[in-house]
């Protein structure tokens, strides 16, 4: 059954939220993720899309409390919910450690996930400060990365949490 | 750990400061090519084929033009035509006919995914909505999927235009694109007096390069005539001239800036968006984005080829390499270019082979071309010799490590392509393994229902040179800039700046490295070959140089004295005849506006070869669950020539990355095609990569054996971790379950098949 | 992607009216990670989704004896849950199972029931807990065991305007044990090869089976309760031969075919292996060893 486009028109619904520590209202079209609408409607462009299926976590955002993937959320979710993406992940005119431990460690080599691990770690190391090896690897597991294979984040992820325990 | 010969003094090169673009990235601030947001940019998407083999019968793109938020249409009547023509893209030369085919087609379509059509709209939304209304017929043809079938006589044809090379005769009518042969001595002599002779068949799987970053391209065609591009690639002097060639544009209307990239491997060197996103910008009067989906990256870009690879080796009664011959088949995909040429000169490369013949067949098929994909070309014929020497070694009753070293190419050694090796690590990787606590410690005996397995390999990419300019200019408070023109994949930027750091006696933060667009640098080939942090290094190093050269005539101008007494030395400028007169470069630079103004020096290159290559060892031992095939990898070490490591971190990430690339295609990466030459597995979900649970720790020995070619010993080292992994894994395999695969991936179903072989007494 | 509506609903009643009007151009929305990924896919198109995550029946999540799981829970609230995992471990291997730690923040097992794959991890220990569903539509409340629930492979037994409300798990009686494995090719987010739950009810010397229920998953078009390789345990001693022979039967039972994840010889074979393993599992957690 298609519809006219006067008839597939849905208006953009207002959502107000909590995004990176402030109080935030924005216009979220019904039918888009919470992905597209960080990226393009809030012009945040640090989460990544990467398959937009759930399977890469290259979108991982924090919300209310615990880590998702912005792909399979939608952008009129964030309706009263508190979320962090990596914008919000360092404090202000700082970073966070872990944002330090990667830099140090050179956990990064293009970049391209690394928003998405930040998140996911920062997550972990607030719910599990003392996290092990295989732990951490197994929380992370959601977040692909094709540069590094891995063995610099989970140290940087080690560094960190040594750091702040 | 490091193993050093001769070693030179360093005070920048093999320390490891924080790379200068790392901040941005750990915020998340770094711009990646679909990060691109221009005033008045609007949404491209494209229409893709769903069949691998058809005939364009009719298109109608009128509904789609009319639908409200859609600006523009294109489809390939709106590509201009183009000959036949050598496109030189720096490290491989495509078809200029073929690219336009490729990127937009015309009245036929070879593989799935093949662009038909592509409409610009006001959301990404719009834009896909529209393209249902664009009405495409197609008369379906049979596809051409395997290469048995492609390459049989009598064969479909693809494309009926195409001039095959067989050695250097033309030939008509066939899908073999090129069969080439490198011939020395008389292999089958040799073998005939060989003590063993053993011959295999391998088959190994098509693999993506697996890029988390899909490609994206942002473009505006100007009412001037100038087009500007935004644009995630490995290339960006490539892909201004692939767009003017392709839409017969001059050069220098076209101006085009790398975004920050998000992984290429080889996979962001060819040219997929641009132009689509360029004639709908025209045609639209906006900017143009078009990003690609994880489906289309799949399906519609260039993974390395999948092939069949025949190897034979004889060897004598004290297991010295007699002869050895190959037969390499890879499937290019819908246009020519499989790396049949780097593999045929890689397959043997770790090895003194007095008698050899390798075959190399690039055959077009039904699917998307291929592309580069870390060491083209290599890591399958790798897969092929060395899990044949693996097998060789167990037949003879020889210690791998043993042949190994006993065959070693080194200094002097011919390749079968016929250059012969200057110093090289190839020991010395060897060694490196020999000697770590990985290779002497014991496999420990495995819990009941679990066998366990150790095996090796070794691998080799040679790499490129070519050339590459750097420009620094010398700021008044002593920091310097520089400016080059190599997209960043992996913290080159960094590697290139502390180069230029070592000459000028700098702190690596005290340069400022920018990767530049093709106005703002001079030309500068890819990033790729392995070519970056050497050969733009070492264009850095001229530059630098010519910095030195300049600011002590300066400083000469100041002192009131001849260039020739003044010296840099420790970063201090000095004069011979008064020693007690000294500048810091920051001093020196304070005082140029007085001695004639501003100093900025651009350095060019055109680096020849690439100073051997670099080899590499691997060691990985395994634990296999006889219940359910399932592998972990217990423990990996990599070992790998980097001539000199400039930043240590980095280089250890480049063996690690390559290591675990070369894991997930070894256990689990492959193309599953069904009968109409679709790709069923299109999704980070079926095509499985490793993820952070799937891997252990990845242990690193940098080797460093001086590279001849470059001033600090640089070898070029991004590439070759991929190509022993795969053998080295399917050695380990061999010796954990008693069974032999010859097939990638190795994954849990064949090892089952094969243990149930085994058990059978097959 | 046909741009649709979204209505978070508050209530069943609101919830089942959306349904009705729309029809199937519309559809409840829990964790959206089968919706939204099958919605950009275009496998159906919509007019609009009804947020069920505001409607406190559906996010109900009650240990009294017995489990209460509301459709819409996500997965780490189960597993989360340290008198939950003491209780029904079985039901937590496959909540901790499904995806990874971002999809387990959002998808629920009433989903991943209402998804219907053949290959669901959710679904098996489901049925071996003899778990009941609740369903309200238009025509008023019914329950159904939740083997009965999956009609085919991505069908459900839903109709006209109807929605999961829950999920019901009995109290285990004593001596009772289950256990969840499922075979995947990586050690994370991938889809099962072959899944196989299995449940064990000992005497209370724990040494001999007094009934058992095992359920296939990825081996047929729905999850399938093995009802031979199930009664066949009644009586038998709890040992690896029992374990071995059941998972023999249980094979027959399968009819997989081969795809691109396995071939039916492999997804056979491994039937076998898993129903062993989550026999003993089962046993193991039945006799208090955990």
């Amino acid at each position: 059954m298609t519809l006219t486009p006067e008839q597939s028109f849905v208006r953009r619904v207002a959502v107000q939220c909590t995004l990176n520590g402030q109080p935030t209202e924005f216009l979220a079209a019904p039918y888009l993720s919470l992905l597209e609408t960080l990226r393009e409607t809030l012009g945040l462009t640090g989460t990544k899309e990467g398959c937009n299926d759930g399977n890469c976590g290259a979108c991982t955002v924090n919300v209310n409390g615990r880590i998702v993937d912005a792909c399979l959320m939608l952008g009129v979710e964030a309706e009263g919910k508190t979320i962090e993406t990596i914008e919000g992940v360092a404090p202000a005119g700082g970073l966070h450690p872990l944002q330090q431990a990667f830099l140090e460690e050179a956990a990064l080599q293009c970049g391209i996930c690394t928003p998405g691990f930040l998140v996911s770690a920062k997550a972990l190391l607030e719910a599990e400060p003392d996290a092990s090896e295989q732990r951490i690897r197994l929380w992370l597991a959601g977040n692909l990365c094709r540069c590094t294979g891995y063995d610099k984040i989970i140290r940087a992820v080690e560094k960190a949490r040594d750091q702040t325990k | 750990m490091t193993t050093t010969e001769k070693p030179q003094e360093f005070k920048v090169v093999g320390t490891r400061p924080i790379r200068h673009d790392g901040v941005d990235k750990v915020l998340g601030r770094a711009v990646y090519g679909a990060d691109v947001r221009l005033a008045g940019m609007i949404y491209g998407a494209v229409l893709r084929s769903p069949h691998a083999h058809a005939k364009i019968t009719k298109i109608d793109t009128s509904k789609a033009e009319a639908m409200p938020g859609v600006f523009a249409v294109m489809s390939g009547k709106d590509m201009p035509l183009v000959a036949s023509g050598a496109l030189d893209l720096g490290e491989t030369v495509d078809d200029t006919a073929f690219t336009s085919d490729r990127v937009m087609a015309h009245d036929k379509v070879v593989y799935k995914g093949h662009p038909v059509a592509a409409v610009a709209a006001i959301d990404q939304n719009t834009g896909l909505e529209a393209l249902k209304l664009i009405e495409v017929e197609y008369e379906v043809l049979k596809p051409v999927i395997s290469l048995e079938e492609a390459m049989a006589p009598g064969a479909i044809v693809i494309h009926e235009g195409l001039i095959g090379s067989d050695q250097g005769e033309q030939v008509k009518n066939t899908n073999i694109a090129v069969h080439n042969r490198l011939e020395f001595g008389d292999p089958e002599a040799a073998f005939d007096q060989s003590k063993t002779v053993i011959e295999r068949t391998f088959i190994i799987s098509r693999a993506h390069q697996g890029y988390i970053e899909p490609h994206a391209s942002t473009v505006f065609w100007a009412p001037d005539g100038k087009i500007t591009v935004w644009t995630t690639t490995q290339a960006p002097f490539g892909v201004r001239k692939t767009i003017s060639a392709l839409l017969n544009q001059p050069l220098s209307n076209i101006k085009v800036t790398p975004t920050e990239i998000g992984g290429g491997f080889g996979g962001k060197i060819p040219v997929y968006l641009e132009p689509l996103a360029a004639v709908l910008s025209k045609k639209a009067g906006r900017p143009v984005k078009i990003q690609m989906d994880r489906r289309a990256v799949f399906e519609a870009t260039g993974p390395g080829p999948g092939g069949t690879v025949k190897v034979k080796m004889g060897v004598d009664d004290k297991g010295k390499i007699t002869a050895a011959t190959a037969d390499i088949r890879y499937g290019a995909g819908a246009y020519p270019g499989a790396s049949i040429g780097a593999a045929a000169s890689g397959i043997f490369a770790c090895y003194e082979v007095p008698n050899v013949r390798v075959d190399s067949y690039d055959v077009v098929i039904n699917m998307s071309k291929t592309a580069a994909y870390r060491a083209p070309g290599t890591p399958q014929a790798t897969f092929a010799s060395e899990t044949l020497v693996g097998e060789l070694c167990e037949i003879i009753g020889m210690d791998p490590m043993e042949f190994h070293l006993l065959n070693a190419s080194k200094e002097g050694t011919r390749r079968p392509d016929g250059p012969l090796f200057p110093r090289v690590g190839n020991e010395g990787c060897l060694l490196a393994i020999k000697d770590s606590d990985h290779f002497k410690s014991t496999l420990e005996p495995s819990a009941e229902g679990k066998l366990r397995g150790r095996g090796m390999a070794s691998g080799y990419w040679n790499g490129i040179g070519n050339k590459s300019s750097v420009t620094i200019n010398v700021n008044d408070d002593g920091i310097v800039s520089l400016v080059e023109g190599n997209p960043d994949i992996g913290g080159t930027r960094t590697t290139i700046a502390m180069q230029a750091a070592e000459i000028l006696g700098l702190p690596a933060e005290d340069v400022h490295p920018a990767v530049g667009d093709t106005d703002s640098v001079g030309y500068s080939d890819l990033t790729a070959g392995s070519r970056t942090t050497y050969a733009t290094g070492t264009a850095a190093i001229e530059a630098a140089k010519m910095v030195i050269d300049e600011m002590k005539k300066r400083v000469a101008m100041i002192w009131e004295t001849e260039y020739e007494n003044i010296e840099h030395i420790d970063g201090m400028f000095t004069n011979k005849v008064a020693p007690d007169r000294r500048f810091t470069f920051k001093e020196a630079a304070g005082k140029l506006g007085q001695t004639g103004g501003p100093v900025a020096m651009t350095g060019t290159v055109n680096v020849r070869g690439s100073g051997g290559g670099s080899f590499g060892t691997h060691l990985v031992d395994v634990e296999v669950d006889s219940d359910t095939g399932k592998v972990e990898i217990l423990r990996y070490t990599a070992a790998q020539d980097a001539g000199k490591a400039v930043h240590p971190s980095y280089v250890e990430g480049q063996f690690q990355g390559g290591a675990v690339q070369g894991i997930g295609w070894a256990l689990n990466e492959e193309y599953y095609t069904s009968d109409d030459g679709s790709m069923i597995n299109s999704t980070f979900l079926d095509y499985r990569m490793p993820t952070s649970l799937d891997v252990p720790t990845i242990d690193t020995i940098i080797v460093e054996v001086p590279n001849v070619n470059h001033p600090f010993g640089v070898r070029g080292i991004g590439e070759t971790s991929i190509v022993p992994p795969a053998p080295a894994v399917a050695n380990a395999l061999a010796d954990a379950i008693g069974a032999r695969l010859y097939q990638t991936p190795m994954n849990p179903g064949r090892i089952l098949e094969a243990l149930a072989a085994k058990k059978a007494g097959k | 992607m046909h741009p649709y509506q979204y209505i978070p609903a508050t209530n069943i009643t609101e919830a089942v009216s959306m349904l009705a009007r729309y029809g199937h151009r519309a559809r409840i929305m829990a964790g959206g990670t089968d919706l939204l990924v099958q919605l950009r896919g275009e496998r159906y198109e919509l007019d609009a989704v009804v947020d069920a995550k505001a409607i406190p029946e559906l996010m109900e999540l009650t240990l009294d004896g017995g489990l209460t799981i509301g459709a819409a829970v996500p997965c780490y609230q189960v597993y989360e849950d340290g008198a939950i995992v003491a209780a029904f471990p079985g039901i937590i291997d496959a909540a901790s199972l499904i995806g990874g730690i971002q999809i387990q923040s959002r998808a629920s097992l009433g989903g991943n029931l209402c998804n219907a794959t053949p290959s669901a991890d959710g679904i098996c220990p489901l049925i071996v807990y003899s778990g009941v569903v609740t369903l309200t539509g238009v025509e008023g409340t019914r329950t159904m065991p939740v083997e009965e629930f999956a009609t085919g492979p991505g069908r459900n037994a839903l109709g006209h305007g109807e929605m999961l409300i829950k999920i019901h798990l009995p109290k285990p009686v004593d001596h009772f044990g289950a256990a969840y494995q499922r075979f995947i090719p990586r050690n994370e987010m991938d889809i099962a090869v072959a899944g196989v739950a299995s449940a064990v009810t000992l005497d209370a010397s724990g040494e001999k089976i007094e009934s058992a229920r095992i359920a296939l998953a990825a081996v047929g078009p729905i999850p399938i309760f093995a009802k031979q390789a199930s009664d066949s345990l009644a009586g038998q001693p709890a040992t690896e031969e029992s374990f071995a022979k059941a998972g023999e039967i249980a094979s027959t039972e399968a009819s997989p075919i081969s795809d691109m994840r396995g071939t039916i010889e492999q997804r056979l074979h491994l039937v076998g292996v898993l129903t062993r393993r989550t026999l003993a599992q089962a046993v193991q957690r039945a006799r208090g060893n955990a």
